[in-house]
């Protein structure tokens, strides 16, 4: 073991002590860099079907190579980015030094989850090679990320593979949720009752229950899935008595709650960001807290309104159209709650805060665009059409990417010891708001007009609509680019970053060093005031630290 | 880290918990989560098994008489009886009394072997006859008023008994960790966590096979 009282990134040195750490901070920072990877990986793949996208005619590469690349696309940024990049990435650095605790609740599983993670991504983009070597090129994986039957019912062997990697990358995040369960449960630290959680552990633990709940379900899904495509059980074929339908059934039992999954977390940095950046108590804890359960809850019994065309009968049709707007209320309660909370507040527009900015106003945009799509009669206009790209986008792109790169633009002081070059920061928020708004808002026009979704060609009426798209998504590129220069380049001027320069009330901001020590903290927090109580007076004690002044901490409950 | 109860005897406290409490209560509430899991995933075969026996009845009644209930039945009492077993185990290690501990685990493992035995005579002589799932099913008989469509029963019937087949297995492995650890003295009164795990395991292992035999034995 090395000196605890050293800073986690040089308590251990070399290669091997990363690979085979039990350090919550370091397996972070390791899926932080993964995630980022593949966010890159993912990126790629949409601007080469962008650029296919600009003419009407398919003529830079064949059709079934952009079918590839727009399931790539999905593929990668729902399993490997979106769901990884918030829970496993940022949840792993911040949750355990949130709560006070020393590390996750198991460790050890929390390495397994990584070691699950990385194995199930490389299969995912294996599959690019085994669908390459496959002669009759029906090995490539051209199901998009939904692998919808009975066309995926013979998809051969890359979409097996595939079909397998989101198996298995299902059990990493079932880890991680159980772990960030437990965890939140049993390791707070003394003084740190439930209502003074920080509203990132609320929305994490609304996100865990969800992982737990419902990624068994895809498992069991994906494998009936595996076993149609090798023994050919029939369960999804009519041919033999199955019925496709009820792969839609249970893909979106479990895909609609992993909307919730990738959403939430989004949440949970945006409650952080607005509150430190208005430096004002958060407006309606628990109303903010008890809406992300209510999400989660809900988010269990809509899963219909994706088969409203699929021959569904019209009642159960009407119930879950009912139901999804149900949806609407708790994520209204959090905008209504975040704008009051911004309302009077000393609000410091630093990066993070533009990365917020950006999230209140897209997901705003997509959250109020699902209501049409959740309404029966219009749903049926609209089903499979650019305009429900576009409202994804502005909710998983638009919503819980914008606060990723803004948490980790947040807790970057924290994770490197380093500070960036705030104008450039900034700089990236504002061009990443434009080049998504030209990508996608004009998705919404195109769609309404009815250009269908994943059309390789096209007719020409469209054109204009796409070109602009594409210029956007290239806007995106820079304004990523800009970002990622800010990151690398704090890492190389070296620039120290004090332990709190957010002016933050969570016990990651107050009690840690920058970055942290091996073991968090040194001695036991012990917290008296709510994460938000800009108004009370900064308290820094442990136990330890009370003791020496002779005030013992009183346990008081139980 | 100066606070909270004072470690007991030979509990094996990790760095991260603060105490001995804290750490038997984590890691009872993580499997209770992880049997959650567990649950959900025989859950989504259940409804696919709901689904088809809606679907098609008749398949459901003619097929599973080539299921043989008189073995269906020995598994259970094999599996009923190992979940005791396996309790008193656990009570052993309560009340101290090293070789109890270890007969009994002994005896739910081999009521587990026992188990898979009878399974694989039943598999073998499925696929003896062709009684498979998808496109390898090959027994015609005219009790089929729908051979057509026969095969989704077997292939229901192998996934399902398949994946807790792959469970018993795992049961098997994780409670010869236990008894390796038993035989070394490691479990008494003050610390017999991982043993109690195992058998919360091993008791869902028993209850998801308590469903599966009437659900594709016993069929009206
Ligand atoms: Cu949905």
């Amino acid at each position: 073991m090395g000196d605890h009282n050293v800073n986690y990134l040089e308590a251990k040195k070399g290669l091997k002590s990363w690979l085979v750490t039990v350090d919550h901070k370091r397996i972070g920072l390791m899926y932080l860099f993964s995630v980022l990877f593949f966010f890159l990986a993912g990126g790629v793949f949409a601007l080469l079907f962008r650029a296919e996208l600009l003419t009407a005619k398919g003529d830079m590469v064949s059709a079934d190579t952009y079918n590839t690349f727009f399931t790539l696309h999905g593929v990668i940024m729902v399993f490997l980015v979106i769901i990884p990049s918030v829970p496993a990435a940022l949840g792993n650095f911040v949750l355990p030094l949130q709560l006070g605790a020393k590390d996750v609740a198991f460790p050890k599983l929390n390495l397994l989850s990584l070691y699950i993670f990385w194995i199930g991504a490389t299969m995912a983009l294996g599959t690019i090679i085994v669908g390459t070597l496959d002669p009759t090129l029906i090995g490539r994986v051209d199901t998009g990320w939904t692998f919808y039957t009975p066309y995926s019912s013979n998809g051969g062997t890359a979409v097996i593979w595939m079909t397998l990697a989101a198996f298995i990358l299902g059990f990493s995040s079932i880890l991680t949720g159980m772990n960030f369960i437990v965890t939140i449960h049993r390791l707070r630290a003394p003084g740190l009752t439930w209502f003074r959680l920080p509203l990132f552990i609320w929305a994490i633990y609304a996100t865990s229950i969800i992982q737990v709940m419902a990624t068994p379900v895809l498992g069991i899904t994906l494998l009936l899935l595996i076993m149609e495509n090798v023994v050919g059980i029939g369960i999804f074929n009519p041919n033999l008595g199955g019925d496709p339908v009820l792969f839609q059934h249970f893909f979106w039992f479990y895909s609609h709650p992993a909307v919730y999954i990738m959403i939430l977390p989004g949440m949970a940095v945006q409650s952080e960001l607005i509150a430190v950046f208005s430096q004002k108590k958060l407006f309606g804890y628990k109303y903010v807290a008890f809406s992300s359960l209510a999400i989660a809850i809900i988010s269990f019994i809509v899963w219909g309104h994706h088969m409203f065309v699929s021959g569904q009968s019209e009642l159960l049709s009407m119930i879950f159209s009912f139901l999804t707007f149900l949806v609407a209320i708790p994520s209204g309660v959090k905008i209504f709650n975040w704008v009051a909370t911004m309302y009077k507040g000393s609000i410091s527009l630093k990066t993070p805060m533009l990365w917020a900015l950006n999230f209140m106003f897209l997901f705003t945009i997509g959250g109020l665009t699902g209501l049409h799509l959740g309404t029966l009669s219009t749903d049926v206009h609209l089903h499979d059409t650019y305009f429900v790209v576009a409202h994804f986008h502005y909710v998983m792109m638009g919503g819980t990417l914008m606060t990723f790169v803004g948490g980790i633009f947040y807790w970057w002081p924290k994770m490197t010891g380093y500070t960036y070059n705030e104008n450039l920061g900034r700089a990236s928020a504002i061009i990443v708001f434009i080049g998504f708004n030209v990508t996608f808002l004009i998705q919404f026009v195109m769609g309404a007009q009815g250009m269908p979704r994943r059309y390789y060609q096209y007719i020409e009426q469209y054109e204009k609509f796409h070109v602009v798209s594409t210029i956007g998504a290239f806007i995106l590129l820079v304004g990523f680019l800009i970002a990622a220069f800010a990151l690398v380049q704090s890492l190389i001027q070296k620039n120290k970053a004090p332990d709190n320069p957010w002016k933050a009330r969570s016990l990651e901001w107050t009690h840690t060093a920058t970055p942290p020590v091996e073991h968090n903290f040194i001695g036991q927090p012990v917290v008296e005031y709510g994460p938000y109580d800009y108004d009370a007076p900064m308290v820094v004690e442990t136990l330890e630290s009370l003791e020496a002044k002779g005030q013992p901490y009183q346990f008081s409950e139980a | 880290m100066g606070t909270g109860i004072a470690t007991t005897g030979k509990f094996p406290l990790s760095h991260h918990f603060t105490n001995v409490e804290q750490q038997v209560e984590s890691n009872k509430f993580g499997m209770w989560l992880f049997l959650a899991t567990e649950v959900l995933i025989f859950g989504g075969l259940f409804c696919a098994y709901i689904v088809y026996r809606y679907l098609h009845p008749e398949i459901f009644v003619d097929a599973h008489h080539f299921l043989d209930k008189k073995m269906g039945l020995i598994n259970t009492i094999v599996l009923l009886t190992s979940s005791l077993t396996v309790a008193l185990a656990i009570r052993a290690a309560q009340t101290n009394e090293q070789k109890w501990i270890k007969i009994h685990l002994v005896t739910t493992i081999i009521c587990a072997g026992i188990f898979m035995c009878i399974k694989y005579m039943e598999y073998s002589h499925k696929f003896h006859v062709g009684l498979l799932p998808g496109e390898y099913f090959r027994a015609a008989s005219e009790q089929f008023r729908e051979p057509h469509n026969v095969q989704i029963f077997f292939g229901i019937y192998f996934l399902m008994t398949g994946l807790h087949g792959i469970h018993v297995v795992i049961g098997m492995v994780l409670l010869s960790v236990m008894l390796v650890k038993a035989s070394k003295g490691k479990f008494g009164p003050h610390y017999y966590g991982p043993l109690e795990l195992s058998g919360l395991y091993w008791h869902l292992v028993d209850l998801i096979w308590i469903f599966l035999f009437p659900l594709l034995y016993l069929i009206h």
